[in-house]
């Protein structure tokens, strides 16, 4: 470098580098993220929490560029807050998929990477405008490191508790792997009775053979 | 768009194993494991090559990156271990196997794109696996590589145990080239196996229909 370009994190885009992962049970649904919020190499938040309320029962998982996937789910929330008083949930997800699209057609199509989880008796995942209906799904630059593993370990019929485990599970993995996920695993878990987040710091996650 | 007629992919477009690999030390051996597919492009030019190299009785490496620089450092590592244990009057060990393997890579690591996972067994270290990524020599208890290798770091580093046998190394291979095989699009067909210990070296294939299948299959 001939000439001084200053800190890093002033000119890179802020981006979640990000694992995130959502997974039905019979009965409701859990979410997970890593923490992490990277512009180039540097970290500028290590504790963010990147599974976004849309609704009381409704959340979803950021990724891509931090300021579009936000944006995103503001846009959706206000969306969901106005629309709750007069549709029923039911076409819920029909209303999301088209709100993505018209979306996904006007933002800037260089920064737009964000990539939506949501519940709604489901996971739903909508990379780049489609719609699909999941039992489970991984998204992120982490979710590469683990697609083998949620393969394999990925068995129908889990209750609650073992879809947490799950989640810890792969996130901790992919958080071992990817350079731009990493921090604490945040944690939601959706039911008939209500939603619980959680948080599990560093050292309470688990650990595998090379740690 | 394309204004010119420019041929089929596989003229133009340089041949890769895209491939997996893996290697896996055991209590008095390794298991190696390859995927055999071979592609320019999104062309599949060879759906049966065989990755995994002998480059002597009781040492082999496994190829990706470019099939042919690949092909030739492990040609070159070959002739030069035959030389190199005529010299010393018996069998040459893993390790220098895996330096001259890494020799190669290192001197050339601006002009060639190969990566060679070298694993055998030797009188002295019994089983033992090195990874010579882009130069460097390390010994691991096991290495993966290739494209396929990113999706299933997850699965390797959940599901390896220390201390496992013969049958569960080889399982543990044929499960994750498995995995990464139906999540790479540049692995796929078959999976050859191939496992050596003291007694000797044993070569397997194992057909498509035969792999593990997993809760989406």
């Amino acid at each position: 470098m001939l000439e001084e370009t200053g800190p890093e994190w002033l000119s890179e885009e802020v981006k979640t580098g990000t694992t995130i992962i959502a997974i039905e049970f019979d009965g409701g649904v859990v979410l997970g993220s890593d923490s992490r919020v990277s512009a180039g190499s540097s970290v500028v938040n290590r504790v963010m929490n990147k599974l976004s309320p849309l609704h009381d029962k409704i959340y979803c998982a950021l990724s891509g560029s931090a300021a579009d996937a936000q944006t995103i789910a503001e846009m959706v929330n206000y969306q969901l807050d106005v629309h709750s008083q007069k549709i029923h949930l039911i076409p819920f997800f029909l209303f999301l998929q088209s709100l993505h699209f018209i979306y996904y057609m006007s933002l800037n199509r260089h920064l737009f990477n964000g990539n939506l989880i949501g519940w709604q008796t489901g996971v739903f995942a909508t990379l780049n405008g489609l719609l699909t209906r999941q039992p489970f799904a991984v998204g992120g630059s982490g979710s590469s490191y683990v697609y083998g593993f949620v393969d394999a370990e990925y068995r129908k019929g889990m209750n609650k508790e073992e879809c947490q485990q799950f989640v810890v599970n792969t996130l901790s993995l992919a958080m071992n792997r990817d350079g731009s996920s990493g921090g604490v695993a945040y944690i939601v878990s959706i039911d008939e009775h209500g939603t619980e987040e959680k948080v599990i710091l560093g050292n309470d996650l688990p650990t595998f053979f090379d740690q």
